[in-house]
């Protein structure tokens, strides 16, 4: 088993290093540079303050100046907001972030584990057409619609919920986590309905029915884990989308969380917070994805002896 | 008064391809320390009978529409779901065909073992750990300390029949129940397991319901044999009375189907088409090095059919495949008419794999679903230019007529014919290119036994009529004996014994070829 994390781990190195020297790249060949505001900089200035980012430097020297820094987890000094390193306004966005996607990822899989469940328990009945119609709905309306259809909704006409903020007035963050979660929980009602099935219809279901286990035992314990190993594959790369996704929230929101930052550096070409947000994470997108596989390899026996073999 | 007695039990299926009568009218009764054997051909309502009276069947689509099935007095078929709940895994209990799918692979077999103590007798986890050992060891299974924390994958399919007949019989049900119990497990391994069912029958003295579509399997153990036909009870009686003075039709075809005969020999002139010579073909994995196939050498002559006979994990299928090169040789030769095949490069492969084809044991995962029987048949013609497309219709329809389906079926799909049928399919495939050679793996073991014979007789005529040379693969020396010339037995990589099949059955020499031949089920039939 540790062969096989160590191993991935191993195998994370290339994909990050490919994905730092891309960014670099791209993020100098797109016009433009973080000091090129409307309003013209006496050229003393621009160059001073290039000398001090290493931007007078030639473009190879400066990838691999950045490249010494990172080994030493040293993400660089913002160019936008000066005096300010780029570790700290991780550090200062993360949690909010962090916290916005564990809400989303809990509605996803508690509401889309269960409506998925119930209707696999009846197929083809109103309890499997109804859950799964809105996990339709939830599949093709963009976040960027549900967001405000929701505000709109409960923030100005029903006035229910607070249309804007995180973490100021109480039940603030509950309309960004449901934006966020839904079209997660969607795909999770989805694939453990489909997983589920294909369980429920194994003979070691009908085994267990001849053993005279009540119903919700057969469905728990014998059902679940394998049911819901296709929505424990589905985890890493959900977890991707949800910090893609986390950007479109936190702008319709105000919130603020690493997505707001990320894309107001893209704005304002600050060169080592595109770079420092962008390796920070796909660093954790390469970990969740690893974890959504120990999880699957520690959910089926038979991959667990694969695995340490 | 009968432990069991069921009366006038009918149970239909309403689905949206119509309504059938799975079990028309039956009426049957199971006495205490006695097997009863229900026989029939799949279809033929015999597991459905069994599973109604538990309540496993789901319904919709079956609808038990009228009967009566007396357990100890109580009626089953009256019974809520939580009353018969109460029954099952407790006083009645059931084993099932395939003991590779019927535990789940999730759990440790501990764990699966004593959730019936636990949920019906309320014992505490230890005091039914316990229990769950004692069990294990009852049915064969040595040191059950480290085994019970072992998960299902790391047995082999008897050994998980043996640990589904433990988790069976651990709340020492009045009847148990097993369907198809042996179908899915080589002949040794069937002997062992039908032995072990019969010892803990009479030990215990309880009722067994023993279903099978093969007669010869109940020979040695059942006290009452019932056969059923299309839901219909079409005989019943002891097994003198079934074995020596069947009255219906259906239980005389059933009879018929036993393999009892050894192919009358054939003179062949002695020229070898194939000749293997040292063969090995291994296998790594990171922990260790298989040798499935360890120094193996024969030939087989033209026209001729080998049987090569051995058990899971002998490495039969290994050579066969061996032999078409679907699998890297790891040494050795093998020459087909002269031509060292081992040598071959891939694109002198081609010409020679239309003169050697394959026959596999599944038909229904062998067939492509989404081709149609005229797809798959002239998909090789075409691929070897064979055929025109013109003239690839008349040459698929001919094809049809010689393995004996009907041309209406050239539209149709696998899902619409029966296990039978798409090994008739399979086997039209494999003749389409007229090979010379064909490698038949285990192709009727999925099968039935009427269809079995059916399947045997039609390939022992297409050998005839297109001059076949064939290495026939099974675990089962009865069905060998009935169509090989001669007979090669395996054990673990190597040949241990190989001559005519009169000789080999007449005169085994070696213990193991000995042991084979006492598992073939059905022995008091032959002694009388």
């Amino acid at each position: 088993m540790w062969r096989f994390v160590i191993g991935r781990l191993l195998q994370a190195i290339p994909v990050i290093f490919v994905v730092i020297t891309a960014t670099f790249f791209l993020v100098r060949a797109a016009p433009g540079g973080p000091f090129d505001a409307e309003k013209a900089v006496i050229p003393e200035v621009k160059a001073a303050l290039e000398r001090q980012y290493r931007l007078d430097l030639p473009l190879h020297e400066q990838y691999f100046a950045y490249l010494g820094d990172l080994m030493q987890g040293d993400l660089g000094p913002s160019f936008k907001y000066p005096g300010r390193s780029i570790n700290e306004l991780i550090e200062s966005g993360l949690p909010v972030t962090a916290e916005l996607g564990a809400y989303a990822l809990l509605i996803a899989l508690v509401v889309g584990g269960l409506s998925g469940i119930l209707a696999a328990l009846r197929p083809n009945t109103l309890q499997d057409y109804i859950p799964m119609s809105l996990a339709m709905v939830g599949i093709c309306m963009p976040t960027f619609l549900l967001g405000p259809l929701l505000v709109l909704l409960f923030g100005i006409e029903l006035d229910w919920l607070p249309v804007s903020g995180w973490g100021d007035i109480p039940g603030d963050k509950l309309m960004p986590s449901i934006t966020l979660g839904a079209a997660y929980a969607a795909y999770v009602a989805r694939l453990s309905r489909a997983g589920m099935l294909e369980v429920l219809s194994q003979d070691y279901i009908r085994t267990a029915r001849a053993k005279g286990l009540p119903e919700w035992q057969v469905v728990i314990k014998h059902g679940l884990r394998g049911g819901m190993l296709p929505v424990v594959a589905f985890l890493g790369p959900a977890f991707a989308g949800l910090l893609a996704g986390s950007f479109v929230v936190e702008t319709i929101f105000q919130i603020p969380g690493l997505g707001r930052f990320y894309v107001q550096a893209a704005f304002n070409r600050d060169y080592t917070m595109i770079l420092g947000t962008t390796v920070f994470l796909s660093t954790l997108i390469v970990l969740f994805n690893l974890l959504s596989d120990i999880v699957a390899a520690w959910l089926n026996p038979r991959l667990r002896a694969q695995l340490s073999e | 008064m009968s432990l069991l007695s069921v009366s006038n039990l009918r149970v239909d299926f309403n689905t949206r391809n119509g309504h059938t009568i799975a079990v028309n009218d039956i009426s049957f009764s199971v006495e205490k320390g006695q097997i009863t054997a229900i026989i029939g051909e799949s279809g033929s309502g015999k597991s459905v009978a069994c599973y109604s009276l538990l309540g496993l069947l789901p319904q919709p689509p079956a609808s038990i529409e009228s009967g009566q099935a007396l357990f100890e007095g109580h009626d089953l078929l009256q019974m809520s779901e939580a009353e018969l709940r109460a029954i099952r895994g407790r006083d009645i209990a059931m084993i099932f065909q395939d003991p590779m799918t019927c535990l789940n692979p999730f759990m440790t077999i501990g764990d699966q073992l004593i959730e019936p103590l636990i949920y019906h007798k309320k014992l505490s986890k230890n005091d039914a750990l316990a229990r769950a050992k004692e069990l294990l060891v009852e049915v064969g299974i040595r040191d059950p300390d480290t085994t019970i924390n072992n998960y299902p994958h790391e047995f082999s399919g008897g050994m998980r029949q043996r640990v589904m007949i433990a988790m069976a019989l651990i709340n020492e049900p009045k009847l148990l129940i097993a369907d198809e119990p042996t179908t899915a497990l080589d002949v040794t391994i069937q002997a062992q397991i039908l032995k072990l069912i019969a010892e803990l029958q009479t030990k215990r003295d309880i009722g067994v319901i023993f279903i099978s579509h093969d007669l010869a399997v109940v020979a040695d153990i059942a006290d009452q044999i019932i056969v059923m036909e299309k839901g219909h009870l079409v005989e019943r009686g002891n097994r003198e009375q079934i074995f020596h003075k069947a009255q219906h039709p259906y239980t005389q075809k059933l009879l018929a189907a036993i393999p009892n005969s050894t192919k009358a020999t054939s003179s062949h002139e002695p020229e070898p088409l194939i000749q293997v010579e040292h063969l090995k073909t291994y296998f790594e994995t990171p922990s260790q090095l298989v040798k499935a196939v360890d120094d193996v050498s024969f030939q087989i002559n033209k026209g001729e059919i080998l049987g090569l006979v051995g058990e899971s994990g002998s490495g039969k299928s290994t050579i066969g495949r061996s032999i078409l090169r679907l699998l890297p040789v790891t040494a050795g030769k093998v020459s087909f008419a002269g031509t060292d095949i081992t040598a071959l490069k891939p694109s002198d492969l081609k010409a020679m794999r239309r003169r050697m084809q394959m026959i596999f044991q599944d038909p229904y995962a062998s067939l492509n679903p989404r081709m149609s029987v005229y797809d798959t048949l002239a998909e090789p013609l075409l691929l070897h230019g064979l055929e025109s497309r013109k003239t690839v219709e008349q040459a698929v329809l001919k094809l049809m007529d010689d393995v004996g389906l009907a041309r209406a079926f050239i539209r149709k799909y696998p899902h619409e014919f029966s296990g039978g049928q798409r090994q008739r399919i399979a086997i039209g495939r494999a003749l389409a290119t007229k090979p010379d050679f064909i490698v038949a793996d285990e192709p009727v073991s999925a099968l039935d036994v009427t269809i079995q014979a059916q399947i045997l007789d039609l390939m022992l005529a297409l050998g005839q009529q297109y001059g076949l040379t064939m290495l026939f693969v099974s675990h089962d020396l009865a069905v060998v004996r009935h169509i090989a010339d001669r007979i090669i037995v395996l054990y673990h990589g190597k040949i241990v014994e190989q001559g005519s099949s009169e000789a080999l059955f007449n005169t085994p020499q070696d213990s193991y070829t000995q042991t084979l031949l006492q598992s073939i089920p059905g022995q008091s039939l032959r002694a009388s």
